[in-house]
């Protein structure tokens, strides 16, 4: 079996690419981690010494908002300097290629590299090129994955429903382009969560997505019947192409969360979203701000997990 | 090498203690022996004196060679640090490095009116700058050996060495 590319030789976590292939014991690992950091949070003075006198680049070869300001807030707290480039609207629009944007970063003295790209694999590419002391983050590849998000996801649960192997999840939207929806399978069922359900249309589905250990559902009303949890994900407009859709007024009528489908869940039932949201088109307003909605805590917890996986890589140094 | 009873250091400790309790003061214990020792004190002094804990893994001056304790727990310090005496409890004092960690990460929380620090053992052998104004005992200790603070699951304290050739 060849070996995974995230871990060292002494099997500690080197990179984070993908939730695939991890352990139980890495993910409890870095959500126990996390769990001490929302303290860090919450105090007079927000930091702690860990990364002091690291440098972090943040590469977005693709956009982001929240994912990139919280990985560079969850550096700072950190003590690591942080320098985030949008790569689309500098050299590789000159025609550099991504090795050589690494390479020049590199000789900059860069320590960690959190990278997303548009295209599957590139943070792979990445981890597999740069130097043994140098760690590499995944914040999001192409179709493929989001480890950070899927953590933060799984960390959220637990903060709210401690009891994993006793929980119904349900995924719910496009997960045919969404990356965040296969790290978030992993984790959950890496974790031992039970039943996992995805409801989406067919054509927002990728192919075997049974294999995964999940449950389909096409009907939303069948498929949220006594969940624990809802996790809904964005319909990712800018990346579809074709008729896979006849229109969002009819997605939202299938697939739209609203008060009136959440009923069908359990009544304590938590709801939460990766950001960020099409109000009106996969859910409703009243569902986002209203009580059930955990929302905005996945944003807060996300610095904390970011800030877990980002202490750790840096101190498994081979 | 006899060890000392634990139990019985706890007491004199707490009664060498007993005196500093007045005014804004506060127990802080450091995980996870000086922790346990902290909620103990508590329960003998008095039992509305605030009390806090700390894990110092995120302050640890060798995060560089050996990486983030796997077990860090959460740090809790429910009450404002700012001009507040803060009795810091830990079980072993050794190099100090410990010490100087769990400093550093106090002041993220304010600055403190003043800190003593109190242990059970000081076994020498310090790196730093540091010295415990209250000690339950001392004892001098080979560099090959550590001791280690267990509590039994009735919460009784005792002390194991450890032999590390």
């Amino acid at each position: 079996m060849p070996q995974n590319p995230q871990l060292n030789k002494n099997g500690e976590l080197q990179h984070l690419l993908s939730i695939e292939g991890l352990s139980k014991d890495i993910l409890r690992h870095i959500l126990d981690t996390a769990e001490s950091f929302t303290g860090v949070s919450e105090r007079e003075v927000k930091k702690v010494p860990l990364l002091r006198g690291k440098t972090v680049c943040n590469i977005f070869f693709e956009n982001s908002t929240r994912t990139r300001t919280t990985f560079e807030i969850a550096a700072k707290r950190l003590s690591a300097d942080v320098v985030s480039l949008n790569v689309n609207s500098s050299s590789q629009s000159k025609g550099e290629t991504i090795l050589d944007t690494v390479d020049n970063l590199t000789a900059m003295h860069s320590d960690m590299f959190v990278v997303r790209h548009s295209q599957s694999g590139a943070a792979h590419f990445i981890a597999r090129h740069v130097a043994p002391h140098i760690h590499v983050i995944n914040a999001g590849d192409g179709r493929h994955a989001h480890p950070t998000q899927g953590l933060l996801d799984v960390f959220t649960i637990r903060r709210y429903k401690p009891d994993m192997h006793n929980l119904r999840v349900a995924i719910v939207g496009d997960l045919l382009h969404s990356r965040v929806a296969r790290s978030e399978i992993h984790a959950l069922t890496t974790l031992g969560v039970p039943e996992v359900r995805v409801i989406a249309p067919k054509t927002l589905l990728p192919e075997n997505v049974d294999r995964m250990g999940v449950q389909v559902y096409h009907d939303m009303r069948e498929g949220l019947k006594g969940v624990d949890v809802v996790m809904m994900l964005r319909l990712q407009n800018e990346r579809m192409s074709g008729a896979l859709l006849s229109s969002a007024q009819e997605y939202f009528k299938c697939y739209g969360l609203t008060q009136e489908k959440l009923a069908l869940a359990k009544p304590d039932a938590i709801v939460m979203h990766p950001g960020p949201m099409n109000r009106g088109v996969e859910i409703d307003s009243a569902v986002a701000d209203g009580a059930q909605s955990v929302i905005l805590p996945q944003v807060t917890y996300g610095i904390a997990v970011r800030m877990a996986v980002m202490s750790i890589l840096a101190g498994n140094t081979e | 090498m006899k060890l000392p009873d634990a139990e019985q250091l706890l007491v004199e400790l707490a009664e060498k203690i007993r005196p500093l309790i007045q005014g804004k003061v506060a127990l802080v214990g450091i995980h996870s022996g000086g922790a346990w020792l902290a909620e103990r004190l508590k329960e003998i002094l008095d039992g509305d004196v605030p009390l806090g804990a700390l894990d110092i893994s995120f302050y640890r001056d060798d995060f560089e060679q050996r990486g983030l304790h796997p077990q860090v727990k959460p740090s809790h310090i429910p009450f404002e640090v700012e001009d507040c005496h803060i009795i810091l409890i830990d079980d072993v004092l050794y190099t100090g490095r410990t010490i100087r960690g769990a400093m550093n990460e106090l002041f993220d929380y304010g600055r403190p009116a003043k800190i003593t620090l109190a242990v059970l053992i000081d076994r020498g052998g310090r790196q730093m700058p540091v010295e415990a104004q209250i000690v339950g005992t001392r004892c001098e200790l080979e560099a090959h050996q550590s001791l280690e603070l267990l509590r039994d699951d009735s919460g009784k304290f005792s002390l194991k060495l450890h032999e590390n050739l």
